[in-house]
C-alpha cells in the first residue's frame, strides 16, 4: 500500500507510545499519533490535552486544543491551573509530544520568532504549555517535517529547551527528566547520541535516502551504524489512520 | 451582589480606557460578544490579558483597542497565525503593541495567585530558554527551605476581567461546565468583573457538588447573551464552530478584507 510522508511520521511516532504511557497532546501531527496508538496498540494509553482533558477518548481529531470532544469523551476536566501545576509540574506525564518552526542539533526548539524578538521578520505563535512540558515530561518526542529552513544551525530563539549545548546542560539547570529522546520526522527517526547529546538519524523511512535526508538538514548530520529501516505502514495501520482523519475532515468541515 | 443589565451597559459601566482587562476562557466560552461590545464603544489603551488571544483579540488588536498584550500562545488553533496579532507586531499596524510574553504554565500560575491575593506565583519553569531574556517580569526566587531556584512572575491582577458561563440564577450566580480554564481564577483576581451567560434559570441545576460556581456576590454584573461565545462555544448549548476559525485565516489575512468584516458584523450589528 502507497503512503504519504506525513503518514509515515505520524505512524512511526505511535508506534513508539506504549499502552501504560500518559501523553501529554499537542494539536496536528501529535494528536494524530496519540489517537491512532490508542485505537491499535496501546488501548489503555491515556491522553492528557493542556485544555484540561485528563483520559480522553475522542471520536475525531481536534481542531483546538479544547474543543468539546475532548471534555465529552474524558475520564475527567480539571481546571488549567491544576493542569499545569499538578499533572504536569507534578511529575505525572511520561510523554510530551513538542513541534516546532525551527530545531537545533541539540532538539532545542523555536516557536516564538524568526529575527529579531522586538523587531521580527516572522511572529510565531509562542510557547504555549512548550517550556514547562520540555522540561517536567519524563521523556519528549517531536514530531516535525525537515527542511533546511527548519533543521537549522543556530535557533534565533530558544522557546523550549533540547539539549541545550550538549552532555550536562539539563542537569546543570537542575533538571532530572530526559528531555528530547526521539525526532520523528518525514524522512526519518533522530535519537540524541547517549554521549554527545546531539541528534543522530537511527532510522530511514521506506523509499528515503541518506542524501534526501541530509539535503534536507542545515547542519551535518551523524548516522547511525547499522542503520535501521522504517518498516513501512501496515495496511491496518493505514486503514485506523484514514479513517480517523476522514472522521475528522467531516466533523470540521460540516459548517461554514 | 451581581446586578443584571444590558451588556451595553456592563461595559459601559464597568470597562474604561487605559485598564488592565481579561477576557478569558481556555478555548471554550470565549466571551467573543463582550469583546465586540468593547470594541462598538470605542474603549481604547487597553492592556488586553489572555493566556490564547485568539480570534477575539486579534478582532480588538486590529481594530486599535490595545496598546499591550500579556500572553503566551498566540496562533489560531489547528489553523495558524493570528494576521491582525501579527501585522501589529511586525509592522505596528494599526499602531504599535506592546507584548508582555509568558508560558501557559506562568501565566495560569500567575491567575492562581492572583486569585489567592500574593504579590507573586512561583513555580518550576523557563529552565534554558530564552523568554526571560526578552521579558523583564519573569524571574527567579530561592526556596527558603531547599535552596532551589525557582521562576517567579507577578500576580495578574486585572481591573476588569470577564468571562461567558453556561447560566446564572435569580440571585446571580453563575455556573461554569467543561472545560474551565483559568476563568474562576481569573475572576477571583480582578477588581470587577462581567459575566456572560447563555440563560437566567430559577435552579442552576449544578452537576455533582463540586462544581464551578461563582458566588454572586464575587462577580458585578451579568448579562444575558445567548451565543455569546461564538465562534468558541458553550458546552451544551452549541459546538465550536470549527470551520468558522478556518474561515478567519482568510477574512483577517488582510487589512482591507478585516476592516470590512468587522464593519459588517461587529460595527454594524446590534
Amino acid at each position: 500500500m502507497s503512503f504519504t510522508a506525513d503518514e509515515i511520521m505520524t505512524i512511526a511516532a505511535a508506534r513508539a507510545l506504549r499502552d501504560s504511557d500518559v501523553c501529554f497532546v499537542g494539536i496536528g501531527a501529535p494528536s494524530a499519533a496519540c489517537n491512532l496508538a490508542r485505537l491499535s496498540h496501546a488501548p489503555h494509553i491515556t491522553l492528557i490535552y493542556e485544555s484540561g482533558t485528563i483520559g480522553t477518548r475522542p471520536r475525531v481529531l481536534p481542531l483546538s486544543i479544547g474543543d468539546g470532544e475532548l471534555c465529552e469523551t474524558a475520564l475527567t476536566t480539571v481546571s488549567v491551573p491544576e493542569m499545569f501545576r499538578y499533572w504536569l509540574q507534578g511529575g505525572r506525564i511520561t510523554v510530551g509530544f513538542l513541534g516546532g518552526a525551527q530545531i537545533d542539533r541539540y532538539a532545542n526548539l523555536n516557536t516564538t520568532v524568526v529575527g529579531d524578538y522586538r523587531h521580527p521578520k516572522v511572529r510565531l505563535p509562542g510557547g504555549g504549555g512548550a517550556p514547562e512540558i520540555a522540561s517536567n515530561c519524563q521523556q519528549v518526542f517531536i514530531t516535525m517535517n525537515m527542511s533546511p529552513r527548519a533543521f537549522v544551525t543556530t535557533l534565533p530563539f530558544i522557546t523550549s529547551l533540547g539539549h541545550g549545548t550538549g552532555p550536562g546542560s539539563r542537569a546543570a539547570l537542575g533538571l532530572s527528566t530526559q528531555g528530547p529522546t526521539k525526532v520523528f520526522t518525514d524522512l526519518c527517526v533522530l535519537e540524541p547520541d547517549p554521549h554527545s547529546r546531539e541528534l543522530t538519524v537511527v532510522s530511514i523511512h521506506p523509499g528515503v535516502s541518506a542524501e534526501d535526508v541530509q539535503a534536507q538538514c542545515g547542519w551535518p548530520l551523524r548516522f547511525a551504524e547499522p542503520m535501521r529501516r522504517t518498516a513501512a505502514p501496515s495496511p491496518e495501520e493505514l486503514e485506523i489512520l484514514r479513517a480517523l482523519q476522514e472522521r475528522t475532515r467531516r466533523a470540521h468541515g460540516a459548517e461554514a | 451582589m451581581a446586578e443584571v443589565m444590558s451588556l451595553k451597559q456592563a461595559v459601559a459601566r464597568y470597562v474604561r480606557a487605559g485598564d488592565r482587562v481579561a477576557l478569558e476562557g481556555f478555548t471554550h466560552l470565549i466571551p467573543f460578544a463582550a469583546g465586540h461590545e468593547i470594541i462598538r464603544q470605542g474603549i481604547e489603551h487597553l492592556t488586553l490579558i489572555r493566556m490564547t488571544p485568539d480570534l477575539i483579540y486579534d478582532q480588538l488588536i486590529g481594530m486599535g483597542a490595545a496598546d499591550r498584550l500579556i500572553f503566551s500562545w498566540g496562533g489560531n488553533p489547528g489553523v495558524g497565525s493570528l494576521h491582525r496579532l501579527r501585522d501589529a507586531v511586525e509592522n505596528g499596524w494599526p499602531h504599535a503593541l506592546e507584548l508582555e510574553e509568558h508560558s501557559h504554565a506562568a501565566m495560569a500560575n500567575a491567575y492562581e495567585a492572583g486569585a489567592a491575593n500574593l504579590p507573586f506565583a512561583v513555580f518550576r519553569g523557563y529552565q534554558g530558554v530564552d523568554l526571560p531574556k526578552v521579558n523583564p517580569n519573569i524571574r527567579t526566587v530561592t526556596c527558603p527551605f531547599t535552596g532551589e531556584v525557582l521562576a517567579a512572575v507577578p500576580a495578574i491582577r486585572p481591573d476588569v476581567t470577564i468571562i461567558h458561563a453556561q447560566r446564572a440564577d435569580r440571585s446571580g450566580n453563575v455556573l461554569l461546565d467543561g472545560i474551565v480554564g483559568v476563568q474562576k481564577q481569573a475572576v477571583l483576581a480582578a477588581a470587577r468583573s462581567i459575566v456572560t451567560v447563555e440563560e437566567i434559570v430559577d435552579d442552576l441545576a449544578a452537576p455533582g457538588f463540586n462544581a464551578v460556581i461563582l458566588p454572586t456576590w464575587t462577580v458585578s454584573a451579568i448579562a444575558v447573551v445567548p451565543g455569546g461565545a461564538y465562534p468558541s462555544y458553550a458546552q451544551g448549548y452549541y459546538q465550536r464552530a470549527n470551520a468558522f476559525y478556518k474561515s478567519w485565516d482568510a477574512i483577517a489575512r488582510e487589512r482591507e478584507s478585516f476592516t470590512a468584516w468587522m464593519r459588517s458584523n461587529v460595527l454594524h450589528s446590534r
